[in-house]
């Protein structure tokens, strides 16, 4: 398996959709490229960091703000 | 009003199927829990397309009021937070549109770009790179990071990625294909680690700097 290859098959891996045959070639192309071993590795990383951190928090005074409004229009009938 | 029936090949009707069934029945405090359960999840996605945080505060609120307006044409074949999405996507393009003077904005176009689809940046990352940075200096990061991204690959990767949609109900909130998604997570997901390797890569030793010269 070449790198282009592997990386084709990047996102099938990251989300555990690969069959067990694929999965063996895949292994067994990382075990031997460093490159691929680091890009997955920082790949899954990336969508950790982004899954586990908040970065457009809503303050709770907008939040009820917000639901105020939405819910008085939507009383009202929109 | 008719009822909505369970999506087809599911064995539990989803939740937000009685939630959405006593607001039709004119219970408006229902209407109030589905709002507090997706308020957050579509203040992100407007934030991600808009990139401003007044328009990202009025499309959410448009986008619940389009919603309960048009509950009658919710047919209940998709998912209601898919349905939701597609209203909230919607409106954040048009807010979009307005701020650029009319230029088309479009969540399904693709952008044609190498960047990151081939890995440049190598280095490893340091352990929990993330705890070199307190929490709002890598909040800076990660937004400063993903704002350079096109529309499509954002919203893409946070509906993926950060809130675990499957890839057919992202296609479906999108009005993209199947292929077209799974394309923009790949670049998204390439795209943004090669960007964050600046801030997490790990530091050489002086040692093994002075090595390499």
């Amino acid at each position: 398996m070449t790198c282009t290859e592997f990386l084709a098959l990047l996102d099938d891996l990251i989300d555990d959709s690969v069959t067990t045959e694929m999965r063996a070639d895949l292994q067994q192309h990382l075990h031997g490229c460093e490159h691929c071993e680091v890009t997955l590795s920082t790949t899954r990383k990336t969508i950790e960091i982004y899954r586990s951190n908040e970065i457009y928090d809503m303050p709770p005074g907008l939040r009820e703000r917000l639901h105020a409004a939405i819910m008085a229009r939507c009383k009202k009938g929109c | 009003m008719s009822t909505i029936q369970p999506i087809a090949g599911e064995l539990e009707p989803h939740p937000d199927v009685a939630l959405v069934d006593r607001v039709r029945g004119g219970d408006v405090s229902a209407y109030d829990t589905l709002v507090r359960k997706y308020d957050r999840q579509i203040f992100r996605i407007a934030q991600h397309i808009t990139q401003n945080r007044e328009d990202a505060e009025d499309v959410m609120q448009d986008a619940f009021l389009k919603a309960y307006e048009k509950l009658d044409q919710f047919q209940g074949n998709s998912k209601f937070y898919t349905w939701l999405v597609r209203i909230a996507v919607n409106e954040s393009l048009m807010r979009l549109r307005k701020r650029r003077t009319g230029k088309m904005v479009s969540i399904d176009e693709d952008i044609e770009t190498d960047e990151g689809s081939v890995p440049r940046d190598l280095a490893d990352w340091a352990p929990d790179p993330e705890q070199n940075y307190n929490r709002s200096e890598l909040a800076e990061i990660l937004r400063k990071t993903i704002q350079g991204l096109p529309p499509g690959f954002k919203v893409v990767f946070e509906l993926r990625d950060v809130q675990g949609l499957s890839t057919e109900d992202t296609a479906e909130a999108l009005g993209l294909s199947i292929p077209a998604v799974k394309s923009r997570l790949l670049r998204a997901r390439l795209q943004l680690r090669e960007r964050l390797s600046r801030y997490f890569r790990k530091k050489k030793l002086p040692a093994e700097a002075r090595n390499e010269k």
